[in-house]
């Protein structure tokens, strides 16, 4: 049995607004294990990426963290990050253990500034010696397939899948043991996408880190290297399982609709034809009653207008939330 | 003159050695080759893709085809007429723009924002041969044209583009080849700016046009995916030349050009997990 790495229990995150509030993160219970990739899947809007700041605490104003609690192992014991202000997080684990490559991560970095720079200022803030982290990085350039000498130049010298790898190497130098990845793909053509996914595997597999979250909206790739998936609407989880059977059965009408619409160069694609989901995804200031996903169901019933589906687990491993499944409906 | 019959069905399109060189600076001409000697045949309602990458010259020869740019060398006909050359007066200009629809990657940057949406379908309208007699007949024709793209015309007409969702307003530039119907539309990534759970949609749209109006289309994109679905014949371009050509299920399942065989195989599929991760 694996270890517990990082729990989140009933996390709800809004943006409070003068008047309303975009409820983004609402109620989301899961927990992630050591030595595992977690994919989070959904389509725009539906609170991935606020989800990402919520794990590693990233609260900027008006993102509130409304409810819940995150806990992390750091040392083999868990420690309450939701109960940490945003820069106590940020000085004690930030980087150290737990660290994030942003969805823009290409233009992360400062196109003036040398690389070496940014590692000079992490060893100064975590108070280590500055030639023995550069070692360290030059050393973390060559394995993300980057010449090491290039961490004197400047970021603009570099292609974009180039400076994507070391904001990689830069954000994992300290061997955090989570990585959050958002949308790390979504801006690089197939084959550096490919490179990427290689290199992210691989510091998994020597221990670099030990689980990573990969964010996004593209099913295919991050079907290529997670072991579980979380699918997210209108900022809950609807359904959580193992990549396998979930592929083979998708349970959650929104699950299914969202797999129907995946169009890959295979035979499999064309035999099952493509189909879409009518609607559009809804407003996270006023959300639908019950179920969200139910204006848009093909399965509607009554119940899922009035009570929300709790996630439940309805086999070993794979949990729902969909009335479908669940025998008691009043 | 070119012979329109190509097999059974006929020709809609024929491009033969398209050639287009932009040059670069002012004293030391540099000369980039767009596309390089292209060749390739639409029939009658017949779905081909052009697949490529960035900088692989499928958008610039959709522009040659669309007589937006004018080729540094080589013959677009459509429906046996030279584009570049046969077309020389506004009346046969305004003929082609009837037959002949683009429908672009952004739908945002298709409509003028001040303006309300329905403007397109307007000038749709006006370019018609056979105009509707009155303004309520046209707008009954608006109304049609909306009910089969699957909108409800209550939901968008009067509106202005930033009210309508990105899914809405690729449906209303569909709704304008229902009211035009064109022999041939060249898609540029038309689902690209599209959430997944939409697009399937619009690419039943398209199809729906070729079943019932015998439409004829060109998916331009990088999108393999969408190409192997949808098409029947692709034609994947790199570097401004065409380098592998044929059925969907021969280009997708048994590439023989090295560039198809690395994009088929870097592409994550679905179903089958890439080997070497």
């Amino acid at each position: 049995m694996k270890e517990i790495l990082l729990k989140a229990e009933n996390v709800r995150a809004y943006y409070k607004l003068e008047k309303v509030s975009v409820k983004a993160v609402d109620g989301l219970s899961f927990e992630i294990l050591e030595d595992e990739v977690i994919g989070v899947v959904g389509e725009s809007g539906c609170g991935k990426t606020t989800l990402s700041n919520v794990i590693f605490m990233n609260m900027v104003k008006p993102l509130t963290l409304v409810d819940g609690k995150i806990f992390l192992r750091v040392n083999g014991e868990f420690v309450e990050l939701s109960s940490m202000t945003r820069d106590e997080v940020k000085r004690k684990f930030w980087g150290k253990e737990i660290t994030i490559i942003p969805q823009a991560a290409m233009n992360a970095l400062m196109p003036t500034i040398r690389m070496e720079k940014y590692v000079r200022h992490l060893a100064e803030s975590h108070g280590i010696d500055e030639e023995e982290l550069l070692e360290k990085a030059r050393r973390r350039f060559e394995e993300v397939g980057l010449d090491p000498l290039w961490i004197k130049r400047y970021p603009f010298e570099l292609s974009g899948g180039m400076r994507q790898r070391a904001v990689i190497a830069i954000a994992t130098i300290l061997n955090p043991s989570l990585l959050i990845a958002d949308e790390p793909t979504s801006a690089l053509d197939v084959v550096n996408q490919k490179v990427l996914l290689k290199v992210l595997m691989q510091m998994k597999r020597q221990g670099i880190v030990k689980s990573i979250i990969f964010i996004t909206h593209d099913i295919a790739t991050v079907r290529q290297i997670a072991d579980r998936m979380i699918i997210m609407y209108a900022g809950k989880i609807v359904e959580f399982a193992p990549v396998e059977s979930l592929l083979e059965k998708p349970l959650h009408p929104y699950t299914q609709g969202l797999f129907n619409s995946v169009l890959t160069p295979e035979p499999e694609v064309k035999k099952r034809g493509i189909t879409s989901i009518p609607g559009a995804p809804p407003n996270l200031i006023n959300p639908p009653s019950g179920c969200r996903f139910h204006p848009r169901c093909p399965h509607a019933m009554d119940v899922c207008k009035e009570k929300e589906p709790p996630l439940t687990e309805i086999e070993p491993g794979r949990r729902v939330a969909c009335w479908l499944y669940m025998e008691e409906r009043a | 003159m070119l012979a329109l019959h190509g097999g059974e069905s006929m020709s809609r399109l024929v491009v033969k050695n398209l050639t287009k060189i932009f040059s670069l600076g002012f004293f030391s001409k540099r000369r980039i080759e767009a596309v390089k000697n292209v060749s390739f045949e639409v029939k009658e309602k017949e779905i081909v893709s052009l697949v490529g990458e960035s900088g692989s010259g499928k958008t610039t020869t959709a522009k040659m085809i669309l007589r937006l740019l004018p080729p540094t060398s080589g013959e677009i006909y459509f429906e046996g007429k030279d584009i570049w050359k046969d077309i020389k007066d506004r009346e046969s200009l305004v003929e082609f723009r009837r037959k002949v629809h683009a429908v672009f990657q952004d739908p945002f940057a298709s409509y003028n924002p001040f303006y309300p949406v329905e403007r397109t379908l307007w000038q749709a309208i006006s370019l018609l041969e056979n105009k509707p007699s009155n303004k309520k007949e046209a707008l009954e024709l608006i109304k049609e044209s909306l009910f089969r793209v699957g909108i409800d015309p209550k939901d968008v007409l009067g509106k202005y583009p930033h009210q309508i969702s990105g899914g809405q307003k690729q449906r209303i530039m569909i709704a304008r080849c229902w009211i035009l119907r064109p022999l041939l539309i060249v898609a540029d990534e038309p689902t690209s700016m599209i959430d997944a759970s939409s697009r399937g949609g619009i690419i039943k749209l398209l199809e729906e046009l070729r079943e019932e109006q015998g439409t004829s289309i060109i998916f331009i994109t990088h999108d393999l995916g969408l190409a192997y679905y949808v098409s029947d014949n692709i034609f994947v371009m790199k570097n401004g030349e065409i380098v592998e050509r044929g059925h969907p299920d021969k280009v997708v399942l048994e590439p023989t050009h090295e560039y198809t065989k690395l994009l088929v195989g870097s592409i994550p599929k679905l179903y089958r997990k890439l080997e070497d991760l």
